[in-house]
């Protein structure tokens, strides 16, 4: 019995950690789709989020949740100065290699988590909320339950906000004109040109959209997690292993590939031991490269196909 | 003149030990040769064959820790890790090929990304094997002074600078910048594309595994955050690469040069010193910025502002 109860418990956990690896993966993904970029700074740009969320809840007290109404725009306009005055100089450059751009954002992810390291040091911070500890039990709601199971209260928060932004960027990219004229960019970005679509302007809209996604995760990640100047990297390898699971570009994909993400390792981190988790991590991207190197939304298209 | 540049300068490096320069003089110029050994690697790969890697630090990290066990298990001289190197980094480059180089383009980067994070975790975990986070050291150093590292570290730069060469003056060289240049195109001109692609992982990764083998040996002190980082050894030899110029003889060795005293001069100033990192991914944005074909590649548009000023003028 126990040992169901150990591998439910971690389901839920990961099903949770992967609703929340799914809005990392969307804001990637979007990036990605649109621009042809890999965005190396992804985690980085959490990370500033993250900071904002923390200095909001240290200063003024400010719950996590609701600085994402003020962290998200921050960072929508930031991205807007990014794209406007690097990104897009850059896309013009000529030269021999052919990755300049993700080159750039690697140099960008350097110098934010290094000035991080200066202005706020390497400690590691957290927002210790009210609700940290509290947590909803099986057997208070049915208590012949055979098993015991636990809810996280800013668990469940955090994934049901982010299952909300997730159908909110959903409904804006099928219903909204500049939601359809992103799909369409990320389609085929000389067809959207011939069609009227102003490419310039799509791309900023979606590098802003890509990093509000990235600050709401940030927020949404502070109050279960703990923040340090360093932790850009290991969720800029989370967004671009499920970028590559879900199929460059696809939200679709992103979305399961989130989920699968956080049900494997949190799988690796109970079955085999926490410090193997980032190996089952990338064990999942190389296995992903060989077996399935269009991700899933390969599958999806053939599925739709009928093939 | 020019055709007999790298002998003048190698005829000067093999002075430079009796000169009696101290021995942080000789550390740098060691360590300026070792980046020039890894940048030039690296822009077999990168810059000639176009597959741009983020995961040398695999390569490197790979032949340090063959060099390492090589002492720590059979106890026998971490020199031989030289020579086990190119078997094993061989190896290693032959599955790493077959995995990501059916992969194109920014597929292949992020493969290779992820090839060096997973090396890093791996080595950290198999604490068994590898000693964990607690290292490999070795406890007699080979020389006290540093006159005999430098030499063997010269031969080495020598030795890939002249294989570089030959090889890119060779057949296999055009069929690199053939591809490089349009995959598709050399594919059909009867290019196969995959094995020469896998040939250049195989060259570029063995003697980044030397390089590794050889920091093994010369620091006597390993652990997998000294030989697998993404910014300190992946990043950088990007950097190296593309602060001297990509897809030339010098461009490796000129980046090196300014890397390795950049990296020592702004660690060592005050204040700025703890920022080291932001200061380089400034330098590598204004690269890519401005001189986005490095200082070698670039080097007639450096000039320009100064031959423009002097026709004014005259």
């Amino acid at each position: 019995m126990e040992q169901y109860e150990l591998f439910l418990q971690t389901l839920i956990a990961g099903f949770m950690l992967g609703g929340l690896y799914a809005l990392i993966g969307l804001g990637m993904a979007l990036i990605m789709g649109v621009m042809r970029v890999i965005n190396l700074a992804h985690g980085d740009f959490m990370m500033i989020a993250m900071y904002i969320a923390y200095w909001l809840f240290t200063l003024f007290e400010i719950d996590p949740y609701v600085s994402v109404f003020i962290a998200a725009p921050a960072l929508f306009l930031f991205g807007l100065v990014i794209q406007k005055y690097l990104l897009t100089p850059v896309m013009k450059v000529e030269s021999i290699l052919p990755h300049n751009l993700v080159i750039l954002t690697v140099g960008l992810a350097m110098v934010f988590s290094n000035l991080a390291t200066v202005f706020f040091t390497g400690d590691y911070r957290s927002t210790p909320v009210s609700y940290a500890s509290n947590a909803w039990y099986l057997t208070d709601y049915w208590p012949e339950s055979p098993i015991e199971l636990s809810l996280s209260m800013p668990w469940t928060l955090s994934f049901v906000v982010a299952v909300i932004i997730t159908i909110a960027l959903w409904i804006f990219l099928t219903k909204t004109d500049t939601g359809k004229s992103i799909r369409a960019t990320a389609q085929d970005v000389d067809a959207a040109l011939l069609l009227g679509v102003n490419v310039n302007r799509v791309r900023m809209v979606t590098f802003g959209i890509g990093l509000v996604l990235v600050a709401a995760a940030g927020c949404l990640f502070i109050p279960i997690y703990y923040l340090y100047p360093a932790l850009g990297k290991q969720f800029t390898n989370v967004g671009f292993v499920i970028t590559v699971i879900g199929g460059m570009g696809s939200t679709n994909g992103a979305v399961i590939g989130g989920l699968i993400l956080g049900i494997f390792e949190s799988m690796t981190a109970t079955y085999i031991g926490m410090g193997w988790a980032p190996v089952g991590r990338f064990a999942i991207f190389v296995a992903a490269l060989i077996f399935l190197p269009g991700g899933i939304a390969s599958i999806i298209r053939r599925r739709r196909l009928g093939k | 003149m020019k055709k007999h540049l790298p002998l003048i300068i190698f005829a000067g490096l093999c002075v430079v030990p009796f000169m009696d320069l101290s021995s942080y003089v000789m550390h740098i110029l060691i360590l300026v040769l070792m980046w020039s050994v890894i940048g030039m690697a690296w822009n077999i790969l990168g810059g000639y064959t176009g597959q741009v890697s983020f995961g040398h630090a695999a390569f490197f990290g790979f032949g340090a820790y063959t060099a390492g066990l090589l002492y720590y298990h059979l106890e026998i001289s971490a020199w031989w890790g030289i020579p086990a190197c190119v078997v094993i980094l061989t190896a290693l480059s032959l599955v790493v090929g077959y995995i990501c180089l059916r992969l194109r383009g920014a597929y292949f980067a992020l493969a290779t990304l992820a090839l060096g994070e997973i090396c890093r975790v791996t080595a950290e975990n198999l604490v068994d094997f590898t000693q964990g986070n607690m290292g490999i050291m070795i406890r007699e150093r080979t020389w006290v002074e540093k006159t005999w590292f430098f030499y063997i570290i010269l031969f080495i730069a020598a030795g890939t600078f002249i294989l570089i060469k030959t090889v890119m003056e060779s057949k296999l060289g055009y069929y690199f910048v053939a591809i490089r240049e349009d995959q598709d195109a050399a594919e059909s001109l009867g290019i196969d594309t995959t094995f020469y692609k896998t040939i250049s992982l195989c060259l570029s990764g063995v003697l980044t595994g030397i390089a590794g083998a050889f920091f093994m040996n010369y620091m006597g002190y390993i652990d997998p955050g000294v030989v697998f980082p993404l910014y300190d050894i992946s990043i950088t030899t990007v950097m190296v690469v593309m602060v001297g110029g990509a897809a030339t003889y010098w461009g490796p060795i000129v980046g090196a040069v300014i890397m390795v005293f950049l990296a020592e001069e702004i660690r060592s100033l005050p204040y700025i010193g703890a920022a080291h990192m932001t200061v380089f991914g400034v330098i590598l944005i204004l690269i890519i910025l401005f001189l986005p074909n490095g200082i070698v590649g670039d080097f007639r548009k450096l000039l320009k502002p100064f031959k423009s000023k002097k026709g004014a003028s005259s």
